[in-house]
């Protein structure tokens, strides 16, 4: 039941974002980690996802 | 055994949903339970969904689970993902899902339940959900393009002008029609005012809040902005209380129109993050957790449906809308049965996260028949009131008449008794003056939804429930709005980039004014037009909406027809050209008689003939001649528009007939533009079932 609910509540954070920057980090260590450059900021990281997700067509009548 | 377990359960489904269907269309009783519905709704979806989406699937379509998707073979973190399917079908399903499919139904409910859910529900599982699984599957192959670029290389560039011609319509059409539904749910209401204006600057506080104050803690943000929304819908009951308050939030339509106006500029113009991202975070909890709680109080109490399975104004003398049931409630109700915007989403951000093309089918197709199903309940809640009742708040005064006795005189002489004090204490109990007149839907679903939560949880708290329900669908259709204004402005730019490069540079600040000025210019006239117009402009505007999205929805199906054929499928193609060619007859039968009939409620020539004549001989009142030459000019307008639909839906069907004819005479067509296979990483994980 708890795990149910974990798994019920790790859903609603990713639909709605709020894990996108533990995401990119994961995403980070795992393919740029050897690049030199630090991984984004929070605060910098969402501003980038914000403004992305926000061009084009994501609503509808 | 367990395969013959298996085939019984769907026999039993099928038993009961032809039971359920069966019921519902032979019902000629007081009232019917509104279970019924639920359960033919429930039947027939299941059922299209494991035969019909799953045999499209498997034979049209022939997904591939070993096929690596855009979202594996491009992977980059941000819009490129591979996601679990349940996320991806929750994004898309809050992508697809507006206000349309709760307006349509309310306003083809005056035709009865029969009519509307019939169609929903055949509708859906033959055309929109087949149509949004095609598209999505289509774009999937082709590394998640857009619907105007699959047209433009599969069929040519005629097809991908017009879609992006198509799409710029029926934005302007769509936001026009919607904010004329809002400003007629808050006309002279202060309470709504008052809370449908709230939600602006709780938006941008929960906006500076996630950008600044906690950067990224969305949800912690948005569960804020959704328990603000609740105390401003109940502080609206004290501003609708006090004298002086509620004088500041009591305005007439036109005023509303303006501040619409003014809000879609600014929304057009402000940054993102400052309005439009967080009002879409609230809009969409607000969305989700109310048709929620729909679903579970219309399934836990069984409300009666009062309305009859068919009414006399199948003959289109209807008081919402004029024409007959065929083709007009094919148009009225487009979200909900097809919808051509969908073809938008499902060519856009959905065909990037996709893990595996197997989801396909749940997503596409699934989230249509969801989508489907709001339709009905929509439905549900706009007949569960008194007939009476459902007609006197829908219909315009210049039908039924200003004065309160001549409108319930009306509405009884049709058959559907309901009195002045019935009326009158239906709106005290709303917590509102007048119920009279707020023709566009939101107001009776409110109503509807007020009375069956109301039941649920106690008739004290009618009024809240009321004003939420008008704050739920005011909220998200200003998300509509102001997203779809910024869309336009993005799309009108690019436009203009052609004629001046200069144009095309998003940010640069004249461009930007310009655009988002002409784009507002565009749907504010209609919106314009509809307030003034003492017929209620809905009547107008719906039909143009439906024609337009149905217009988008043929050239999806243009598009999967094509791809069909040169896919050397052309066994199949019924598949999607039989909704088409449905789609083809309604359209141009709807648009014909908008044309031509010399019905003065139908046809836009003939009501600009009769209102030129009448003016000419003096024969308006004062006030009706003073706007008599805009909504003439109006009416002339409306008419070139429906030329324009059906010139664009025609030119793009003769030329994928062309491409069609060339492919199978064996003549050169463009190629297809499919990615060529390659395997999944994914697939040596799981072992198939």
């Amino acid at each position: 039941m708890l795990a149910k609910l974990t798994t019920l509540w790790q859903g609603l954070r990713q639909l709605s974002g709020d894990d996108a920057y533990e995401r990119y980090l994961h995403h980070y260590a795992q393919h740029h980690a050897d690049s030199g450059e630090a991984p984004l900021t929070k605060a910098a990281f969402f501003k980038q996802w914000q403004d992305k997700k926000w061009q084009g067509i994501n609503r509808c009548c | 055994m367990n395969t013959l377990l298996k085939n019984a359960i769907w026999i039993l489904v099928a038993i009961l949903g032809a039971a359920a269907v069966g019921g519902i269309a032979i019902n000629r009783g007081e009232s019917i339970n509104s279970l019924w519905f639920v359960v033919a709704a429930l039947c027939v979806y299941s059922l299209a969904y494991r035969f019909y989406a799953a045999w499209i699937a498997a034979t049209v379509l022939t997904v591939d689970a070993t096929r690596a998707t855009p979202a594996e073979r491009l992977e980059n973190g941000h819009d490129f993902a591979p996601t679990n399917r349940w996320i991806v079908f929750g994004h898309h399903f809050a992508a697809i899902a507006g206000p349309g499919p709760l307006v349509g139904p309310t306003l083809a409910a005056q035709f009865g339940y029969l009519p509307g859910t019939l169609w929903i529900l055949i509708g859906s599982v033959l055309g929109g959900c087949v149509q949004d699984m095609s598209i999505l599957f289509f774009s999937t192959r082709r590394n998640g393009r857009s619907i105007g670029q699959m047209a433009r290389d599969e069929l040519g560039p005629l097809g991908g002008t017009a879609a992006l011609i198509g799409t710029f319509a029926i934005m302007i059409i769509l936001i026009a029609v919607l904010s004329l539904i809002v400003v007629n749910a808050m006309k002279h209401s202060p309470w709504a005012t008052f809370t449908v204006s709230a939600t602006i600057p709780i938006a941008m506080f929960i906006g500076i809040y996630m950008r600044y104050l906690r950067p990224g803690q969305v949800m912690e943000a948005s569960a804020i902005g959704v328990a603000l929304l609740l105390l401003f819908v109940v502080a609206g009951g004290w501003v609708d209380h006090n004298e002086m308050l509620r004088g500041w939030f009591d305005h007439d339509g036109l005023t509303l129109a303006w501040g619409i106006m003014l809000y879609g500029l600014a929304a057009a113009i402000l940054p993102v993050w400052l309005l439009l991202a967080p009002r879409d975070y609230l809009s969409t909890y607000m969305k989700l957790g109310t048709i929620t709680l729909l679903a579970v109080a219309i399934v836990i109490l069984q409300p009666s449906v009062k309305m009859p399975a068919v009414t006399q104004f199948i003959d289109g003398t209807g008081p919402i809308f004029g024409g007959k049931l065929f083709p007009f409630v094919f148009i009225t109700i487009a979200c909900g049965a097809i919808s051509g915007f969908h073809a938008l989403i499902a060519s856009g951000t959905t065909p990037k996260l996709l893990a595996n093309e197997r989801d396909i089918r749940m997503i596409g197709y699934g989230g249509m028949a969801l989508e489907s199903m709001v339709a009905i309940m929509a439905m549900v809640a706009a007949t569960v009131l008194d007939p009476g009742v459902f007609f006197a708040i829908n219909s315009p005064a210049g039908i039924v008449g200003k004065e309160a006795v001549d409108a319930v005189a009306k509405i009884s002489g049709w058959g559907f008794p309901v009195t002045v004090e019935q009326m009158r204490l239906l709106a005290e109990q709303m917590g509102e003056t007048t119920l009279f007149a707020r023709t566009g839907g939101a107001p009776s679903l409110a109503v509807g939804m007020a009375s069956i939560f109301g039941s649920a949880f106690g008739n004290s708290l009618l009024a809240l429930w009321y004003h939420f329900a008008i704050m739920f669908e005011a909220i998200f259709i200003l998300t509509t709005l102001d997203a779809g204004t910024r869309v336009g402005r993005f799309m009108l730019q690019d436009m203009l980039g052609n004629i001046w490069p200069k144009m095309a540079e998003t940010s640069w600040l004249p461009s930007m004014l310009l655009s988002s000025c002409l784009v507002v210019a565009g749907w504010g006239y209609f919106l314009y037009i509809g307030v003034i117009d003492p017929n209620g402009g809905v009547n107008i505007l719906w039909p143009l909406f439906g024609m337009a999205n149905q217009m988008l929805a043929a050239i999806a199906l243009c598009v999967g027809t094509g791809i069909l054929v040169k896919s050397d499928k052309i066994r199949y193609v019924g598949v999607t050209a039989l909704p088409l060619l449905w789609l083809i007859i309604v359209t141009t039968t709807a648009a014909w008689q908008k044309l031509t009939s010399s019905d003065l409620r139908i046809g836009f020539m003939a009501a600009a003939e009769d209102l030129q004549a009448k003016l000419a001989s003096g024969a308006l009142p004062a006030e009706k001649a003073a706007v008599a030459p805009q909504l003439i000019f109006n009416l002339h307008l409306d008419a070139l528009l429906t030329l324009f639909f059906i010139g664009i839906l025609w030119l793009i069907v003769f030329d994928m007939l062309r491409v069609c004819v060339r492919y199978l005479n064996g003549q050169p067509v463009l190629p297809l533009t499919e990615t060529p296979h390659s395997p999944s990483r994914f697939v040596e994980d799981w072992v198939r079932d």
